[in-house]
């Protein structure tokens, strides 16, 4: 193992770019080690790791999934009940789906109580908005991909809710609806939008969020 | 992770005590615990996933049924194209009419079938459908030939000959079972 690195190495020179992503100092009122009601800060971590589990269980569920209004349910149910361990892979992107809206409101509370939203770091804030935003899109679309009986009308009364903002709401409503009803066309874009915009945008913010962080560094203890 | 023994980065040998000779440094037993951790956990994220992505490679494949195909008596010597249905359960699309065919023809008073389904590369192949080369089966894919017998003729693409499907006559009528392959 060690042989095989250091041949990479000596010819990528990969060791700074380890260094860039990882080897830098945590200061002691982070670490959980020094004071352990320290691991508030490791909300954010969290939230991206569980982003990351997101991001694999889905890859591997769209091999199965279809998202079709004759064959979504159906083949959910068959990634559920037919084909091995698919019942846990669909658990981890259901459950984390929940543990990803959860950890980002924690890391958010963090960052609030501790003020670490101050200057000189408001752009990180506003940037974590975006993702908060990003994060919440990506749980209303995937909720309607199984197309059963909850996920239908829970994407009615979305639309419908999206649809009382003064001036633009049924244009929004329409929109993201792909047409007057909630049907074939909706399911198509939920999904797109599901597996390809916001993860898009998503990787986008995050990268954006992970080099402020590492320009401006961890703010300060209390 | 065994050779990691000799790991200059993370066993240096001048910190956290021990040291006698074969011992694994403090530092070293850090190492491997949290690697085999970190390991652990890792495999807790990619095993199942992996194993749902390799399910259809583990999955026993269904025994195909003797279905009725035609009347024995519109079987004459020179190769003839039946169609047949199957049902078959494709994923979650269940009970799916599926469309099968055979090129049956007489051999004395045996009846053979041949599966049409080109042994290179899996196009579909036809009875004297090449005007160059008459009484054979020609697959338009690549040009692959084969003669009556379903033997494949040297030269062409095709690799084996095309697969037999085993023949049972009941009441005048010929049913058609699982395919046997031939080299």
């Amino acid at each position: 193992m060690q042989r095989i690195y250091n041949w990479l190495d000596e010819r990528l020179d990969l060791s700074p770019i380890w260094r860039d992503i990882a080897d830098h100092e945590v200061p002691e009122h982070v670490n959980p080690a020094h004071h352990f009601s320290a691991f508030v800060y490791c909300f954010g971590g969290l939230t991206f790791f569980t982003i990351v589990i997101q991001i694999l269980s889905g890859m591997f569920l769209t091999m199965y999934y279809t998202p079709d209004i004759v064959n979504a349910y159906n083949s959910v149910k068959y990634l559920q009940t037919e084909v091995a361990f698919g019942y846990i892979v669909r658990g981890m992107h259901h459950w984390g789906a929940s543990v990803v809206i959860v950890m980002m409101f924690l890391h958010m509370l963090r960052v609030f109580f501790t003020g670490a939203y101050k200057k000189p770091r408001e752009m990180n804030w506003v940037v974590g908005v975006l993702i908060f935003a990003v994060v919440l899109g990506l749980g209303f679309t995937g909720y309607l991909l199984p197309w059963d009986n909850k996920a239908y009308f829970a994407t009615k009364v979305g639309l419908e809710i999206a649809e009382t903002v003064p001036i633009v709401g049924p244009y929004v409503k329409s929109f993201l609806a792909g047409g007057d009803i909630v049907g074939a066309a909706t399911l198509a874009r939920f999904f797109a939008i599901h597996v390809f915009f916001l993860p898009g945008l998503l990787l986008l913010l995050l990268a954006i969020h992970f080099i402020l962080i590492r320009r401006q560094g961890i703010s300060g203890p209390l | 992770m065994a050779e990691s023994a000799s790991q200059p980065h993370f066993g240096a040998p001048d910190d956290a005590g021990g040291g006698r000779e074969g011992e694994i440094t403090r530092r070293q037993f850090l190492t491997y615990t949290l690697m085999g951790t970190g390991g652990f956990m890792a495999s807790m994220l990619l095993v199942p996933p992996l194993r749902m992505a390799v399910d259809p490679l583990l999955k026993a494949g269904e025994e195909k049924p003797f279905v009725p195909v035609a009347d024995v008596n519109e079987i004459t010597d020179e190769p003839k194209r039946f169609e047949f249905t199957l049902k078959i359960n494709d994923a979650w699309v269940k009970n799916q009419a599926t469309t099968y065919s055979a090129w049956v023809y007489k051999e004395g008073s045996e009846i053979v079938a041949l599966s049409p389904i080109c042994k290179h590369l899996g196009c579909t192949v036809n009875w004297n459908a090449s005007p160059e080369h008459p009484n054979m089966f020609y697959c338009p894919c690549h040009g692959g030939l084969y003669t009556k017998d379903g033997i494949n003729v040297p030269g062409t693409p095709p690799r084996a000959p095309l697969d037999l499907y085993e023949v049972k006559v009941e009441g005048g009528k010929l049913y058609l079972g699982p395919l046997i392959q031939r080299t």
